[in-house]
């Protein structure tokens, strides 16, 4: 019993006594700049989980979901291609070490030319720059499959579309999960940034409606939702990567005890 | 929590050890041909930018050909606006990456060191990670507006996450023994953190500065472009609505080359950083 009370304590402990402080430090707060955290708690409750939340934030999580599920996609599918063949990684590789580098917010720009300021363009966006992690991840993975494996499935004639999903998928998964999982923060980010330039609804959008319209509290309530989002959407990933990956886990911990 | 989110890249050191082999095999015979495909590759990549928008493929409108891209990048070579723009960004990458740097060692040796302490922080620190720091942008603007500390604000904060968490990693990865041996020496916290955690941590921090610097450049031009603060960034958000398509992507270009010389610096810093180290890090292997 005392044992869980202590894991609770340290677990919220430190983060009751910066939100205590926050809230006493900014309690009679004049600042512009600094509401009362009361106020900000307030228009959170009234704004960002009332009418806001089907207005901006549903939308800009459908286009986050659309925009990642396309970079997933098509990140793993070129990725298993350029592990398996040799050849077209050597041909492909400074190509997309380049297309890497690119920090993915400076191509908004050059797609709101193309496809102008919708969804598609914000969608295309988070696909975009999301995918390079992934499709880079995946290919070092599928390259990195245990050759005593990769061969065993050889001589028992494992080919095609059995090898791929029993042998290369399963062996190359932990580092797909490393990719996605970098590739969920780009996509954040880029959902953020995609709505900054052009839009009429999203989360971004509001945050800096707030910030030009100088509604301070409202301003920092969005920062404390794409926060919270944030947070939430990094511990869905980890519950969902802990389950699919639970054999590679146990098999870590094994190897570092053995 | 287990895995270090580390694996960025196609470098040697984030392959499983089983893949030596299929490593072993490929080499060598053929040493110049992956080279020769890599630039057949780029240069493919030129000529399809500039066939297809020729033939109509792709609206030229939208897409200008590789040529009229390459004029645009000489054209901004020879301006000493571009080059001004360019030091503002390398300058607020940098400070903003020795910022996150040292502010993350240090934390991150003091916090890992104390059992009670890291346990106290864990779950502030797994709350404050992922909140990306594009939240913070209207706050940035308002305290600050488009001076560099604007810009500083968001590089800091991001390239610092993880900073901290590899350090954290690293000095959890401290061997008891040689801990216990020098506390048995009596070795100050001092002396204890520069010869036995520093040496055990110095890999992981090599992987966070490579993550972290990755990072910073991202932000700093994500900052300059949402911002405005000086900068290619900005530069390129002017161009784009002034309609100057060509210069657009010539800038895009110079972005991506930037990133490319970031990334290849940091693992030039890294190989020479760890030149000493035996094993080259098999923990992160994932």
């Amino acid at each position: 019993m005392t044992g869980v009370l202590k894991r609770v304590g340290f677990l919220l402990g430190l983060p009751a006594v910066l939100f205590a402080l926050w809230w006493t430090a900014s309690a009679g707060s004049t600042d512009f700049y600094f509401p009362p955290l009361s106020r900000i708690l307030e228009s959170l409750v009234d704004e960002w989980f009332g009418p806001r939340l089907m207005d901006d934030v549903v939308p800009s999580l459908l286009r986050l979901a659309a925009g990642y599920l396309v970079a997933a996609v098509v990140g793993i599918t070129l990725g298993v291609l350029i592990g398996t063949y040799k050849r077209l990684r050597d041909f492909l590789e400074p190509v997309l070490e380049f297309f890497r580098a690119i920090p993915p917010p400076v191509i908004v720009p050059i797609l709101m030319l193309v496809f102008g300021i919708e969804n598609t363009m914000k969608i295309v966006v988070i696909a975009f720059g999301c995918m390079w992690p992934i499709l880079l991840n995946t290919a070092e993975g599928v390259r990195a499959v245990d050759s005593t494996q990769s061969e065993t499935a050889r001589v028992y004639r494992i080919t095609g579309f059995a090898r791929l999903r029993y042998l290369v998928l399963p062996s190359a998964s932990p580092q797909i999960a490393a990719g996605l999982r970098q590739g969920l923060s780009v996509a954040i980010i880029l959902m953020v940034i995609s709505e900054l330039f052009a839009a009429s609804d999203g989360l971004g959008f509001a945050i800096v409606q707030a910030q030009r319209s100088f509604a301070i509290p409202e301003m920092w309530a969005g920062m404390i939702m794409l926060g919270l989002l944030g947070f939430l959407l990094s511990l869905l990933f980890r519950l969902v990567e802990s389950r699919w990956l639970a054999w590679y886990h146990g098999l870590r911990k094994a190897q570092k005890a053995g | 929590m287990t895995v270090p989110t580390t694996t960025t890249s196609a470098e040697p050191g984030a392959v499983a050890a089983g893949a030596q082999p299929s490593t072993g095999r490929s080499r060598r015979p053929r040493a110049s041909s992956p080279v020769l495909l890599g630039l057949l590759g780029l240069a493919a990549l030129v000529v399809l930018f500039e066939v297809l928008p020729r033939i109509g493929v792709l609206p030229r409108r939208f897409f200008p050909t590789s040529s009229e891209i390459g004029s645009a990048l000489v054209d901004q070579l020879g301006q000493p606006d571009f080059w001004a723009a360019l030091l503002d960004t390398i300058q607020g990458w940098a400070l903003g990456l020795a910022i996150a740097s040292v502010a993350g060692v240090v934390l991150g040796i003091v916090i890992g060191s104390s059992h009670l302490l890291r346990e106290l922080t864990a779950s502030t620190i797994e709350f404050l990670r992922p909140i990306p720091s594009v939240a913070l942008i209207p706050l940035a603007v308002l305290l600050f507006g488009t001076s560099i500390e604007s810009k500083l604000l968001l590089v800091v904060y991001a390239a610092f996450w993880q900073m901290l968490i590899q350090v954290l990693y690293g000095v959890q990865d401290v061997d008891p023994v040689a801990q216990d041996t020098a506390r048995a020496y009596r070795f100050g916290f001092l002396a204890r953190v520069r010869y036995v955690t520093w040496p055990t941590a110095l890999p992981y921090v090599m992987t966070g500065l490579r993550l972290s610097a990755a990072v910073a450049l991202i932000l700093a031009v994500t900052a300059e472009l949402v911002i405005g603060n000086p900068g290619i960034g900005n530069r390129l958000a002017v161009a784009q609505s002034s309609g100057a398509i060509a210069t657009s992507y010539a800038l895009v270009v110079v972005a991506g080359l930037l990133g490319v010389v970031v990334n290849l610096a940091a693992r030039f810093v890294e190989r020479r950083a760890l030149s000493w180290h035996p094993s080259q890090r098999g923990e992160v292997a994932l």
